[in-house]
């Protein structure tokens, strides 16, 4: 098993913690993991992005090989197009379509939609739509995880258990609202892959 | 015991930890800022009554571990690359001392400059000062070797340099504990002249690290962490030096390398395997993570004999990180056409963040100097420095930590009026104070804001030991009081703020700008913290 991820977004948007729950679920797994991520000047709203490595065997490189990722997973539209080049020709794209502007040459919203509709292999939501009607839109990072979960190769159970661990001791409530977050982001997926 | 996930970073923290380590001391820089981060925030660390904390600069950083070190406990000293340019006296003439306590100098470079202004290779650093250098391939490399560094350090009394990359410092990974050891017990050096570099001292002491060259270079042959691996296919040899050795290894997804390979992780580097390499291969590809030290040391001066590829002959790029593909590339792989970014994709450069303090003064600053023209900014090192992008274009330099203040006074002398620095709480007394003084005792006319957001920004918010002391620093180097100038940036207070800047720009001699308002990021993490006490406190 190799699954190698390339998760995107803009600094401030909170994919480490994506990693973070994702590189839980595959260490309770007992596979190997490498997770290189993007710390200092980039974070100040900059481009991000962190590549995930899971496997049975042992993981030479910190970084992705170009044309290998298995999965780009992004919360911003524009970011999920970045990483293209790393993307293997069976791999995914799951993708926010919510946009983070803050610049001033943003690109037309329709065309963006475009251009990710043309991709081969993909799904995109509106993680915060999904999360507000759930009650907060502070969960779309876990709806955005759940549209990912079906392609991770990973048991269900144990993304479940990596939700409990993290939002374990900020309350019971929290709990039960990640893990619907969860479950809408992988319905949403498996209803939507494209 | 079950591994941990952690940075390369926090995986020498932690090791350091399970070592023995007495005191950590550096200034934040990136990649190097988890390290230190990482034991300061360490419950064990603290328990074990290891002294762990920021310090004005990276000098005053390497001398407070050289003087744990004298002391005979375990020292560590971390820094960005070019945090080694401002330790460099305390690094090389260390060297010179010797060690008595285990002291490990780990200096991060940045290879592609994420966020650095140069790729300098410290291993050229460590060659320099006639060390041991170690470079760990990875995660659990750089665990195991800080007990290595350590022990090497006091067998030796030589300071060990330990060299790491961005990719390293910044990727997880699991790492396995070793049970941990005491620290050492306070014992002074046997010999008490050790430490003076008197030249009668320091020409004995410059012989014993010259003697002890031959020592270095047999541990390096015979350290498991350099190796020779045996391959039939003699028509190549290579030579992979740290996080090289990974990405020789991903193009090998079997592992199967038909050429002999010799791993590098720790110098000088280990001339009988090289030399083997040499003589039963046709070609040596040289593979390592910066500057061509290796590749320089096999071409020689007259680059006689066989063909040496590497960053010197382009079969590598001579700048800028290697990746799977380049090395791929460079061991003869066709890389695959990849799919292109598609050309709607803008860049996202970083920028300062809503709310941040620095863009209402550089909105004053950029209003106030309109009438004089563009190009007389002298800024430096942290978040203000993204005042050079748009929609700012508020800067004109940034060269190196404190260099605002002092390049400003050059460009002053020279005639420019009105020439401002601009310069970060942190940098200021990192480095800036010293420029200060200069411009005080030759009255130069210069303008300095001393952005005063009470952090250390850019690296994540470690506390500014310019803290509540700018005024002081300023009034006691001979600042006078009127032109120590204090304005709260707001927009709201703009037009005030602009008639301040207006005045002390007109002023022919030093004067002292600070706006002060704290982090925006600081403030919320501060909101956020009180919140959750609160909430706490309701509870219970």
């Amino acid at each position: 098993m190799k699954k190698d991820i390339i998760l995107a977004g803009v600094g401030g948007q909170g994919i480490l913690s994506i990693a973070a729950i994702i590189g839980h679920a595959a260490v309770e797994t007992g596979l190997y993991l490498k997770q290189a991520e993007v710390h200092g000047m980039s974070q100040r709203g900059g481009d991000v992005q962190s590549n995930l490595r899971l496997s049975d065997k042992p993981i030479a490189s910190d970084l992705i090989p170009h044309g290998k990722a298995d999965m780009i997973l992004s919360v911003e539209p524009m970011e999920s197009l970045r990483y293209l080049p790393f993307l293997s020709p069976e791999g995914w794209v799951v993708t926010n379509t919510k946009p983070y502007i803050n610049i001033p040459d943003y690109p037309n919203e329709e065309d963006l939609m475009a251009e990710i509709g043309k991709l081969p292999h993909h799904v995109a939501l509106d993680a915060e739509s999904i999360a507000a009607e759930l009650g907060t839109i502070k969960a779309a990072n876990i709806v955005m995880l759940g549209a990912a979960s079906p392609f991770l190769d990973l048991e269900y159970e144990k993304i479940k258990n990596a939700i409990v661990f993290f939002f374990g001791r900020k309350g019971q409530d929290l709990v039960d609202l990640n893990l619907k977050a969860l479950e809408a982001g992988r319905e949403f997926a498996q209803k939507n892959m494209n | 015991m079950q591994k941990l996930l952690l940075l390369g970073d926090e995986a020498i923290a932690q090791a350091a930890i399970d070592a023995g380590l007495s005191g950590i001391y550096a200034y934040p820089g990136t990649p190097s800022t988890e390290i230190t981060q990482y034991v300061i925030s360490s419950k064990e660390a603290k328990e074990k009554g290891i002294v762990a904390t920021w310090t004005a600069n990276e000098k005053t950083s390497a001398e407070a571990a050289l003087g744990m070190s004298y002391a005979g406990k375990r020292a560590m000293t971390c820094m960005k690359h070019v945090g080694l340019n401002v330790a460099a006296d305390a690094f090389i003439n260390s060297s010179i001392t010797g060690a008595n306590g285990g002291i490990i100098f780990v200096v991060a470079d940045d290879p592609s400059m994420h966020s650095s202004q140069n790729e300098q290779d410290s291993r050229f650093y460590g060659k320099f000062a006639m060390i041991p250098i170690l470079e760990p391939t990875d995660q659990q490399e750089a665990y195991d070797m800080v007990h290595y560094g350590f022990d090497l350090s006091e067998r030796f009394q030589v300071p060990v340099m330990m060299r790491i990359t961005t990719r390293l410092a910044h990727s997880r990974a699991g790492v396995q504990r070793k049970s941990s050891r005491k620290p050492n017990e306070l014992k002074l050096p046997e010999n008490l002249k050790q430490f003076i570099l008197l030249p009668a001292i320091a020409r004995k002491q410059y012989k014993v690290l010259l003697e002890n060259q031959v020592h270095f270079e047999q541990e390096a042959e015979n350290s498991t962490y350099n190796t020779y691996t045996p391959g039939n296919d003699k028509s190549m040899g290579i030579i992979a030096c740290g996080l090289a050795h990974n990405y020789l290894m991903e193009n090998y997804p079997e592992r199967d390398i038909p050429y002999p390979v010799v791993k590098v992780s720790q110098y000088p580097a280990p001339e009988e395997m090289i030399r083997k390499l040499y003589d039963e291969c046709e070609s040596i590809l040289v593979l390592e993570e910066g500057y061509p030290l290796v590749e320089e040391l096999l071409k020689g001066l007259l680059n006689k004999g066989k063909k040496i590829k590497g960053r010197l002959d382009g079969s590598i790029p001579r700048d800028g990180e290697l990746n799977p593909a380049i090395v791929g590339k460079a061991l003869g792989f066709d890389i695959p056409e990849l799919t292109p970014i598609p050309s709607l994709v803008s860049n996202r450069p970083p920028s300062l963040c809503k709310g941040c303090s620095h863009i209402d003064s550089y909105n004053g600053l950029n209003e106030a100097l309109e009438k004089y023209g563009k190009g007389r900014v002298f800024a430096d090192i942290g978040c203000y420095t993204l005042g050079a992008l748009a929609p700012y274009d508020a800067i004109n330099t940034c060269v190196d930590m404190g260099a605002s203040i002092t390049m400003a006074k050059g460009a002053a002398d020279a005639g420019l009026k009105p020439s401002v620095a601009v310069i970060g709480d942190s940098t200021f007394t990192h480095s800036g104070i010293t420029g200060l003084l200069d411009a005080v005792n030759d009255k130069s006319s210069i303008t300095v804001f001393i952005l005063d957001n009470a952090t250390t920004g850019m690296t994540g918010g470690q506390p500014s030991s310019a803290l509540g002391k700018i005024e002081d620093i300023c009034r006691g180097l001979g600042v006078e009081e009127e032109h120590i100038r204090i304005i709260k940036p707001l927009s709201k207070k703009h037009e005030e703020n602009l008639a301040v800047i207006r005045e002390e720009l007109e002023y022919d001699g030093v004067s002292v700008i600070i706006p002060r308002r704290e982090c925006i990021q600081t403030l919320n993490k501060r909101m956020r913290e009180k919140f959750k006490a609160k909430a706490q406190e309701e509870k219970s």
